[in-house]
């Protein structure tokens, strides 16, 4: 018990799990943002979450269920908005994306009697993390992943065509929103240690680097996650030692290790 | 199953209060080969998604029969290329055992590839695998949207052929789509020329005689048609068997009716 408290008290070591746990689910579900071209939905969602802790403080309701709650919301909004075919996709998530940044901004700059670190819930912090957060963090983990084996072969179909997973009677619409859930839970849980600005890299930089060794989609999740570990581990040290603010390092190191892998290995993969 | 496998009564889809398919009626029975034309923004599409179940109408009834079997091969498989996928993963991912995979793989000639990535594929492979893929489920129902596009012309002789025995084999109704006005109609049972509406159906030889179907593609092509129908039957494969037409509803000894 001594060891396992002494690390926990520990708030690079803290920091440190966390980040792991994170990158636990970023793998899988960044894999799924590359398949399914959802950056940009992903970026949305993720500007959302300041949107969210703002409603948070408003109406006095944990972070993570503001942060979820908001999330869900956006993504059910997004997929209505969609079907309407008024405006292109990228426009309207443009449009939702800095719009919710935006007001998450200015309803809190009018409770000053809130005080938030600002810079903290953009780039995340390293000091951050609580122990409760591990609680939330290994969780959702546990959760997503359960979740994503459950609905795997159902997921991967309708990743791959759409239409013919539609015909063999795999319930599209409803893994797509099963996505959604599951996105929303690891931005609220991702924000603290990477912030709302980078979540979307820590999702896309492991997967794509992964791409280029993976044989099938499972060691493709598996590479993700990885080189997600290699990025958090790299990253927090980074901050750790040079004090650099922890998102942006993070995401340096996910960024070398890109670099790295396209510029030396052979494309092998299938 | 009883032999009628989906019928459409009226159907009509309308999007923004556009008809897109304008009270359709059809029939497919199993056994038949059944091959939609029309010019491009004919609705044909939109028919076959209706068919399918992925398009909701908008009037008129569908009735398929219960514990319909459809086997779907879509436009074109555009792959995302960023998703890692080998041929055999794609085929066990309808649900079948690998023995049946195989053999479907096989079957459609593409049996040799089932270790290849599907991204490295050549249009006509694609087309074979999607053709396996839908082969493993053993449909009742095969509905096939342009099932040659970016098969050489050699080849998509050897694919309707394909089709056609597989008809045979399966015993399934076959509905396709199809822009090879040539080649299909050697192959079909029935042909339904959609602009909207179905502006003419019938058998082949027939067909190209209504006066709908030239006016929707012109003396040329109606021509062209007919006189292709004197040589079809003596038309022969990739390995140079004769093949004769489909089905023997072929055009000379029915012309005359």
């Amino acid at each position: 018990m001594s060891i396992i408290d002494s690390v926990l008290d520990d708030f690079f070591w803290r920091a440190l799990l966390g980040g792991l746990g994170v990158a636990l689910v970023a793998g899988p579900l960044g894999c799924f943002v590359v398949w399914r071209r959802m950056a940009y939905f992903g970026d949305t969602l993720a500007h959302s979450a300041l949107l969210g802790i703002a409603l948070s403080f408003l109406i006095s309701v944990p972070l993570n269920i503001g942060v979820i709650i908001t999330c869900i919301t956006i993504a059910i909004a997004l997929v209505l908005l969609s079907r309407t075919r008024a405006l292109a996709t990228d426009t309207l998530l443009g449009i939702l994306a800095h719009s919710a940044l935006a007001i998450g901004l200015v309803t809190l700059s009018f409770m000053p009697d809130v005080r938030v670190d600002l810079t903290g819930l953009l780039f995340g912090d390293l000091l951050a993390m609580a122990r409760l957060d591990l609680l939330w963090i290994y969780g959702g983990a546990a959760f997503v992943l359960t979740l994503l084996a459950i609905l795997w072969r159902g997921l991967l179909m309708s990743t791959i065509h759409e239409e013919l997973a539609r015909v063999e009677g795999v319930p599209v619409e409803r893994l797509r929103l099963a996505l959604m859930l599951m996105f929303s839970l690891v931005i609220a849980v991702a924000m603290k240690i990477v912030g709302v600005l980078l979540i979307t890299a820590l999702l896309i930089i492991p997967a794509a680097t992964a791409r280029r060794l993976a044989k099938n989609p499972e060691h493709m999740m598996a590479l993700a996650v990885v080189f997600g570990f290699i990025a958090v581990t790299g990253g927090l040290s980074l901050s750790w030692h040079l004090d650099t603010p922890a998102g942006p390092s993070v995401v340096v190191t996910a960024f070398l290790s890109f670099l790295l892998v396209y510029s030396t290995a052979r494309n092998t993969s299938h | 199953m009883p032999d009628q496998l989906v019928q459409l009564n009226q159907l009509t889809v309308q999007f923004d209060d556009r008809p897109v398919v304008d009270r359709v009626d059809l029939t497919v029975r199993r056994g038949d080969i059944i091959t939609i034309i029309g010019p491009n923004g004919a609705g044909k599409t939109t028919l076959i998604k209706a068919i399918l179940g992925i398009q909701r109408a908008s009037s008129g009834r569908i009735s398929r029969s219960s514990r319909l079997v459809i086997g779907y091969v879509p436009q074109h498989l555009s792959l995302e290329s960023t998703l890692p996928l080998s041929v055999r993963r794609f085929m066990l991912l309808s649900g079948r055992s690998d023995h049946e995979c195989l053999a479907a793989l096989e079957r459609t000639g593409v049996g040799h590839l089932v270790d290849a990535s599907v991204h490295h594929l050549s249009g006509g492979e694609t087309q074979r695998l999607l053709l396996a893929r839908a082969l493993a489920r053993r449909p009742d129902l095969l509905v096939l949207d342009e099932p040659a596009q970016g098969v050489d012309i050699n080849g998509q002789a050897a694919l309707y052929d394909l089709i056609r025995q597989l008809r045979d084999e399966l015993n399934c109704g076959v509905i396709m789509i199809s822009h090879d006005l040539h080649l299909v109609m050697a192959a079909t049972d029935k042909v339904i020329c959609l602009n909207q509406h179905v502006c003419c159906s019938g058998y082949p030889a027939d067909i190209s005689h209504d006066p709908a179907f030239i006016e929707t593609f012109g003396h040329q092509v109606a021509e062209s048609l007919a006189v292709y129908h004197h040589h079809h039957n003596h038309r022969h494969n990739l390995h140079g068997d004769v093949v004769t037409s489909a089905g023997h509803h072929g055009a000379c000894d029915h012309e005359h009716h």
